[in-house]
């Protein structure tokens, strides 16, 4: 018995080091699988363990995957003319989610930072000037954030991309959907206002 | 223990999920930390950008403590966000401001020219020569002041076109002699004199960037921070 509580501590343990999870709901979490064992605890342990054990970094773009190429990359449905930079892939995952970008991405594993000595060589800046350059590629979307280290980065990567020949665009920024102008910083405000458009 | 005073960000860091670790560079109280609860929010987040002008209270049982710090957003400074060669200004001092400064030691007459540095990269293409004069500021506020009131050798006020890199004194033209390359240039744009060209600014810059060098090296820390470099690389371009 003491055995087995100490397996149950471990997995309390482990789970506890996901992001969102404290030792207290990482307890609760373990407490429900352990009462669905069959239905829940034993198919989620062996996606887990297949996923472990399949999923790798796709050769061109860096989203994750299950194979040498991830389904956007090997797909013949989506645009080579457009390729969306993004951070990580949480980011990609975000764009996917609006369901409107057609093209393909890159994900670039991070951004430049002046204080964490993040530099062009960390990220996967060199594979992207060289993937516009190979390729059929005529835009692309620089989809990071609207931070000091986000657009540092957006700077960075249109001067590297300076001379290929490519369209170099970024995502608006603005007022969001359902946001009220009272409660919005004056720069988005700015921003805003300066990317405003006939109506 | 708790304080109140107006800052600007220079840098922020995640802390657990939904928190952050800021420092900024305060009126009073220097280069300071705090921790803003939840400020890996939507609400907070936008306010905590570096180069942002906060009003900021902080709090904490004991002075040795980091504390937590209340963010107000004064003026976000975000305009900059879209400039290339601002923005690189702003890492640039971001970056010095946080590897030479001391914690928690008042610096009141940087402190004015750094937020008014700030203020002139939001405001236009015309400041690179404030941030070369803004270098030889942080060098005389950190004790390491370049003296360019007259000639080390001569003693004459004009013509003073090199500083000597073992002293920081400024040597005519006359007084370099034969020893002129072995002395860094000393732009009219250093002087205070114009607005001077980037090649001008750049040139000054060799010679701040010396001293802070020496600076970087008596405090035992690493080489100058990347951002200048790239600003430098940049000016350098234009």
């Amino acid at each position: 018995m003491a055995e087995t509580a100490r397996d149950i501590e471990a997995l309390i343990d482990l789970m506890a080091r996901l992001p969102g999870l404290g030792p207290r709901s990482a307890r609760r979490a373990v407490l429900h699988l352990l009462k669905k064992r069959g239905g829940l605890m034993a198919p989620l342990a062996a996606q887990m363990a297949h996923v472990a054990a399949t999923a790798q970094d796709c050769a061109i773009c860096g989203n994750i995957g299950t194979g040498d190429l991830c389904d956007i990359c090997a797909s013949d449905r989506r645009s080579e003319a457009e390729i969306c930079v993004v951070e990580d892939v949480a980011d990609l995952w975000a764009m996917e989610r609006g369901q409107t970008f057609t093209g393909r991405y890159h994900v670039l594993g991070g951004t430049l930072s002046a204080l964490d000595a993040v530099g062009p060589e960390e990220l996967r800046i060199p594979q992207l000037v060289e993937r516009v350059r190979s390729g059929a590629v005529r835009e692309v979307i620089l989809a990071l954030a609207a931070t000091v280290d986000g657009q540092t980065t957006a700077h960075y990567v249109a001067d590297a991309l300076a001379g290929t020949g490519v369209t170099v665009t970024s995502l608006a920024q603005g007022v969001p959907i359902g946001g009220e102008l009272d409660y919005l910083d004056d720069g988005t405000i700015q921003a805003a206002l300066r990317a405003r458009r006939a109506f | 223990m708790d304080w109140q005073d107006e800052g600007a960000i220079l840098s922020v860091r995640p802390h657990g999920e939904s928190s952050a670790i800021v420092e900024a560079f305060t009126a009073g109280h220097g280069r300071h930390a705090g921790v803003v609860r939840g400020g890996a929010s939507r609400k907070i987040a936008p306010a905590l950008m570096p180069g942002a002008q906060v009003a900021l209270t902080w709090r904490a049982r004991l002075d040795q403590h980091i504390g937590t710090f209340t963010v107000e957003p004064v003026t976000s400074r975000a305009a900059i966000l879209s400039d290339r060669l601002a923005l690189m200004g702003l890492n640039a001092v971001c970056a010095l401001l946080h590897v030479t400064l001391p914690e928690r030691e008042p610096h009141e007459a940087l402190y004015a020219a750094s937020v008014a540095l700030l203020d002139r990269l939001a405001a236009g293409p015309d400041w690179p020569s404030d941030y070369l004069r803004w270098e030889a500021k942080l060098l005389e506020d950190l004790g390491y002041g370049l003296d360019l009131g007259r000639c080390a050798v001569t003693g004459t006020r004009d013509d003073l076109a090199f500083v000597s890199p073992r002293t920081g004194r400024a040597v005519s033209t006359a007084g370099a002699g034969e020893w002129a390359d072995r002395l860094l240039p000393l732009p009219a744009v250093l002087l205070g004199q114009g607005r001077g060209l980037p090649a001008e600014v750049v040139a000054g810059l060799r010679t701040t960037g010396h001293f802070l060098e020496r600076l970087m090296a008596d405090l035992g820390h690493r080489p100058l921070p990347e951002a200048r470099r790239r600003l430098i690389e940049a000016l350098a371009g234009m």
